[in-house]
C-alpha cells in the first residue's frame, strides 16, 4: 500500500530524494527552492540518508561540486531557482556536456530584473538549449514522481544526461496536497543503483575528464549530445511505463486532457495546467469542445508526437510563462508551431505570454483564451498571434 | 589512439580519455614559432635549465647530464635560454 500524505511541493521534492538517496546533495539556498535542501539537511542530521551534504557558498560551486561528485561515480543531486540557476549556467552546461546524469529540482522562479520572487518559467527557458532533459509537473505529485522516474532516465547508458524536474515556485512548492508516496523499500527498488562505467576513482582505470576539445572533436561530441537526447525519448516513455506498473499512475511526453474531440486547444506546463482542466470541464458541460494538452517533457521536444496530437484541433492557444523578449513569440510557442510545420500539419495557432513574475493566472483568464480561439475559428482570422492575458493596459 | 578523421562513433562521450599517462603522445613541438639551440661547448652542466622547461624537452640521462632538445615537446617558451648563465642556449 502506498503512503497517502500532505505535503508541499518542496516536501514531496524532498521526500523523493530522502528515498533515493543520493551520495551527493550540494545546494544553495534561493527562494523558493530554499525548503528543498533545508528539509534535506535534516533528512542528513537525522540519519536518514548517509548523503554527503555539501553546503556550498554559491550555486556555481553547487553544481562544480555536484560535476565533481558525479564524475567521481557518485549520484549527485541539487535545487535551485531563478537567479541561482543563472549563477550555475557556465557549469550546467559542462555537466551535460561531460555526460553526468546529475538531477536538479528546479523551482521555477522569475530571473531577476527587477527582482521579484515569484513563479514564471525564464529560469527554465534560459537553459532550454542546455543539453539537460528537461520535465515539468503540474502539481506536487508530479513533482514527486518525476524525481523518481528522474535517475533512471538520466543515467540510461543510451542517455547519460543530466535531468532537472520542473515545478512552479510557491504555486505549487508552497502549496499542500494530498501526495501519494511510495514505500521506501519500492522507492528505493524502482530507482535501482548507480553503476557507471567509467569514473575518476575507479583505481583499475584512471581516466581524464573534461581535456581540451578544439575543432577537430567538439562537433562530434555535441553531436553525440544531441544523440543522447534523441534517445532519450524512448527511455522516458520505457521508464514512464515501468513507473505506470509500479503505481497505476500514467505519464508519458504530454497529457492529453479531453483531447480526443478537442477543436479549442491549450497547451501548456507545469500547474497552469490545473487551472486549465477546471476551465476544460466547465466549457464541456457547456457543450464547448475544448481540451488541453500538457507538456511534460519539454527537452527532448517530442515536436511529432505534439504535432500528431494537435492536428485535429481547429484552433491552438500556446501559453509561455516567460517572454522570450524576441518580437516573435515565447519558446513553447516557437517549438509547437515549428514542430507543426516540419511535420506538415497546420492548425491557425496562437502565443500568450501570461503569468510574469506571478502574476496571478485565473480560469476566467484561460476561459478568454478558449472564447478568443473561438473567433479565431468564427473570423477565419488569427490576427496577432503574439499576445498576452493577465497585462495591464 | 584518435586522431582529427576519427568518425563520431570513434569518440568516447565528452571527450573522456580512458588512459592515464598519455601526454606523451601529445607533441606540442608544432606550437613553435622560435626555437632554442643547445651549445654544448658553453654548457657547465649547472642543472637549472631542465627543471624550469613547462614541457618534457630537455632530456637528462642517468649521468644527470642535460642533452640536446627533443623539440617534439618544446613549444619554443624560451625560458631555458633565459635562465642560463652561460650562453649555452640561445633562441633562433
Amino acid at each position: 500500500m502506498s503512503i497517502r500524505e500532505r505535503l508541499s511541493g518542496n516536501e514531496a521534492a524532498a521526500i523523493a530524494m530522502k528515498q533515493i538517496n543520493p551520495d551527493v546533495v550540494a545546494a544553495f539556498p534561493i527562494t523558493p527552492s530554499t525548503e528543498i535542501p533545508q528539509y534535506f539537511s535534516t533528512f542528513v542530521s537525522n540519519g536518514q540518508v548517509d548523503t554527503e551534504f555539501v553546503a556550498v557558498e554559491s550555486e556555481h560551486s553547487a553544481m562544480s561540486a555536484c560535476i565533481g561528485a558525479q564524475s567521481a561515480g557518485a549520484r549527485a543531486m541539487t535545487a535551485t531557482s531563478a537567479n541561482g540557476l543563472s549563477l550555475m549556467w557556465e557549469m550546467v552546461y559542462i555537466a551535460s556536456s561531460l555526460r553526468l546524469p546529475i538531477v536538479m529540482s528546479l523551482v521555477n522562479r522569475a530571473v531577476s530584473g527587477p527582482l521579484n520572487i515569484h513563479n514564471d518559467h525564464s529560469d527554465a527557458m534560459g537553459v532550454r538549449d542546455a543539453g539537460w532533459i528537461m520535465l515539468f509537473s503540474e502539481n506536487n505529485q508530479e513533482a514527486y514522481d518525476n524525481l523518481l522516474m528522474a535517475h533512471r532516465i538520466a543515467e540510461h547508458k543510451d542517455v547519460l544526461l543530466p535531468l532537472m524536474v520542473c515545478q512552479d515556485g510557491f504555486i505549487t512548492s508552497h502549496s499542500i496536497e494530498n501526495v501519494e508516496l511510495l514505500e521506501d523499500d519500492k522507492a528505493k527498488k524502482f530507482v535501482g543503483t548507480y553503476n557507471p562505467d567509467h569514473y575518476l576513482l575507479n583505481n583499475k582505470e584512471p581516466m581524464a575528464v573534461g581535456p581540451l576539445d578544439l575543432q577537430a572533436f567538439l562537433f562530434e561530441h555535441k553531436y553525440q549530445q544531441a544523440e543522447a537526447m534523441r534517445n532519450a525519448k524512448k527511455v522516458i516513455l520505457d521508464v514512464s511505463n515501468e513507473f505506470e506498473k509500479l503505481t497505476g499512475r500514467k505519464y508519458s511526453f504530454f497529457e492529453e486532457y479531453k483531447m480526443q474531440d478537442a477543436e479549442l486547444v491549450v497547451v501548456c506546463m507545469n500547474s497552469t495546467a490545473g487551472t486549465t482542466k477546471a476551465v476544460v470541464d466547465d466549457l464541456r458541460t457547456r457543450g464547448i469542445k475544448a481540451g488541453l494538452l500538457k507538456i511534460r517533457v519539454f527537452r527532448p521536444f517530442p515536436a511529432e508526437e505534439i504535432a500528431n496530437s494537435l492536428c485535429h484541433a481547429k484552433a491552438i492557444a500556446v501559453l509561455d510563462k516567460a517572454d522570450s523578449l524576441n518580437g516573435a513569440g515565447g519558446a513553447l510557442f516557437e517549438d509547437v508551431v515549428s514542430g507543426m510545420y516540419v511535420n506538415n500539419k497546420y492548425v491557425p495557432t496562437v502565443n500568450y505570454v501570461y503569468g510574469i513574475g506571478g502574476r496571478d493566472t485565473t480560469t476566467k483568464d484561460i476561459e478568454g483564451v478558449y472564447f478568443d480561439l473561438q473567433k479565431i475559428i468564427d473570423n477565419g482570422d488569427i490576427g496577432n498571434p503574439y499576445r498576452y492575458f493577465g497585462l495591464k493596459r | 589512439m584518435i586522431d582529427k578523421n576519427t568518425p563520431v562513433d570513434g569518440l568516447t562521450i565528452g571527450g573522456n580519455i580512458y588512459e592515464a599517462g598519455n601526454s606523451v603522445k601529445f607533441k606540442t613541438g608544432d606550437w613553435r614559432s622560435v626555437a632554442p639551440k643547445y651549445i654544448p661547448e658553453n654548457c657547465k652542466q649547472c642543472g637549472l635549465c631542465f627543471p624550469v622547461c613547462p614541457d618534457d624537452a630537455i632530456p637528462v640521462g642517468k649521468d644527470q647530464k642535460r642533452g640536446d632538445f627533443n623539440y617534439d615537446y618544446c613549444k619554443g617558451c624560451g625560458v631555458c635560454a633565459k635562465v642560463c648563465p652561460f650562453k649555452a642556449i640561445i633562441m633562433e
